[in-house]
């Protein structure tokens, strides 16, 4: 599973995370510890997508533990915009670890199905931070678009530049 | 109860006056009920929003230093503003003005060519209307006040992204005990909580909407709100409660447009907490502006003896 995972584009993460909710009970139940696994796993699988479609080489090291909030650190550096997924990737962790500490709780297929509705998020956000670059730029984050243009030369900059301060 | 909160200076916003509107009322309501008083700023103007910042950052920090000019020449140390785009591009202001050179010149000069005093950081603090209820009543005061309790109604607690981020702009925030938290924000939970909800573990709460891309990107809008909309269910939820009206807005028009469009129907409402408190302090559902929702959530508030 984890050599195939990096292939995955954002639709077949949300494929397969629609298969383990659909799983019954018992099956995710039994299998708890590897089906929590696999979604941390997919969780990764979309940051890395990200980090690789900028140009960059997932890193393989570990935050706290954890690869899935090392790589949301390093596709956070210098694009404020993507710490709105900050608390959704250690919501995943979150859910990860419920399983990890107690695999045979009696609520163990829905908190995997929790954990699979929040990698869906993280999916889906990204997925559309591809399609459309500017996702998340201007709401919560705080970053102006103008901002890469204040970094260009000013022959580069929008004509617009400061005639409303003038 | 907090003296100083007892009455603040009120910043509504746009939205507000528009498809907020509800919001705007049940804020108003529940401030009357309470015994707290919002005195409106004279002749406020947008805070920039999403649009300004956008084309123009130093701009709309301007636009906001105004607001906070007039709330301080109104005599008023604190300005409360319920919209998180209000409140985040207020303290984006307040933080900018404090710590940016180039954003106070534009500021400074843009107030002498309008004709009014500029604004000096640290003059004014905004607040959120959760801060207000929070710090002005508290849990205890809730509770006391209670008519129509909440108990058995379950509710997913949604703060949207601008409420707690970027954590820098926030400086009093994860401070401890008793200060709202950036990453398990809980102030919205603790009061309706006091007024007998059960509030479930929702793991999205401050999740994206995807709100800013609801017209470019419809359908990335829609299946971020379906997975917020199908998780609060997941978790038990009868009713989502928001305290934003643009997430609120985003929220129940693209429950509709996921059925439409997707063929997926939700059955979760979407209520203002603003509403969901003001119902447990005796309020008709109609002095708190449900009729003024797109989610049609009389059946479920009557079938519970709210409204």
């Amino acid at each position: 599973m984890a050599d195939t995972l990096g292939a995955m584009t954002p639709d077949d993460v949300c494929a397969r995370l629609d298969e383990v909710s659909r799983a019954p009970d018992s099956e995710l139940a039994a299998a708890a510890p590897a089906v929590a696994a696999e979604i941390l796993a997919l969780g990764e699988a979309i940051l890395e997508r990200w980090l690789l479609a900028h140009g960059l080489t997932p890193t393989t090291a570990e935050s706290e533990g954890f690869r899935l909030l090392a790589l949301h650190r390093q596709g956070a550096r210098g694009d404020p915009t993507f710490n709105a997924c900050r608390e959704t990737c250690r919501e995943l962790v979150y859910h990860y670890n419920l399983i990890r500490l107690d695999p045979g709780h009696p609520e163990a297929a829905r908190r995997i199905r929790l954990g699979a509705m929040v990698a869906r998020h993280l999916a889906l956000f990204i997925g559309g931070k591809l399609e459309v670059a500017g996702l998340g730029e201007f709401c919560c984050s705080s970053r102006a678009l103008r901002q890469r243009d204040e970094a260009a030369p000013p022959a580069a900059r929008p004509e617009t530049e400061d005639r409303t301060h003038a | 109860m907090t003296a100083k909160y007892q009455k603040v200076a009120y910043y509504p916003g746009c939205a507000l006056e528009g498809t907020g509107h509800a919001y705007n009322r049940s804020t108003k309501e529940l401030g009357k009920a309470l015994g707290l008083d919002l005195v409106e700023l004279k002749n406020w103007n947008c805070c920039g929003a999403m649009e300004v910042k956008n084309i123009d950052p130093k701009l709309q920090t301007y636009l906001s230093a105004r607001n906070l000019a007039i709330a301080e020449n109104m005599g008023f140390d604190t300005v409360m503003a319920p919209c998180n785009g209000c409140y985040h591009n207020l303290k984006k202001a307040e933080h900018d003005l404090a710590h940016d050179a180039g954003s106070r010149e534009v500021a400074d000069r843009l107030s002498r060519k309008a004709g009014h005093k500029s604004y000096t950081a640290g003059q004014v603090t905004t607040i959120h209307a959760l801060d207000w209820i929070k710090e002005a009543i508290g849990e205890e005061g809730i509770r006391q006040r209670v008519r129509n309790s909440l108990k058995g109604l379950k509710i997913a607690n949604y703060y949207g992204c601008m409420y707690t981020r970027p954590r820098h702009i926030f400086p009093e925030k994860d401070q401890g005990p008793g200060s709202e938290s950036t990453s398990k924000p809980h102030f919205m939970d603790d009061l309706l909580a006091a007024a007998g909800a059960e509030c479930v573990e929702y793991p999205l709460k401050t999740a994206c909407c995807g709100g800013a891309h609801t017209l470019s990107d419809s359908d990335t809008s829609t299946k971020l709100v379906l997975n917020l909309l199908t998780t609060a269910e997941a978790c038990g939820a009868d009713v989502i409660a928001t305290e934003c009206p643009t997430c609120h807005s985003g929220l129940e028009m693209h429950q509709v447009r996921a059925e439409k469009v997707f063929g997926q129907k939700t059955r979760v409402k979407i209520l203002y907490f603003t509403q969901l408190l003001g119902m447990a302090l005796g309020l008709s559902a109609r002095r708190v502006g449900v009729h003024e929702n797109f989610s049609e959530a009389s059946d479920l508030l009557h079938a519970r003896g709210l409204g």
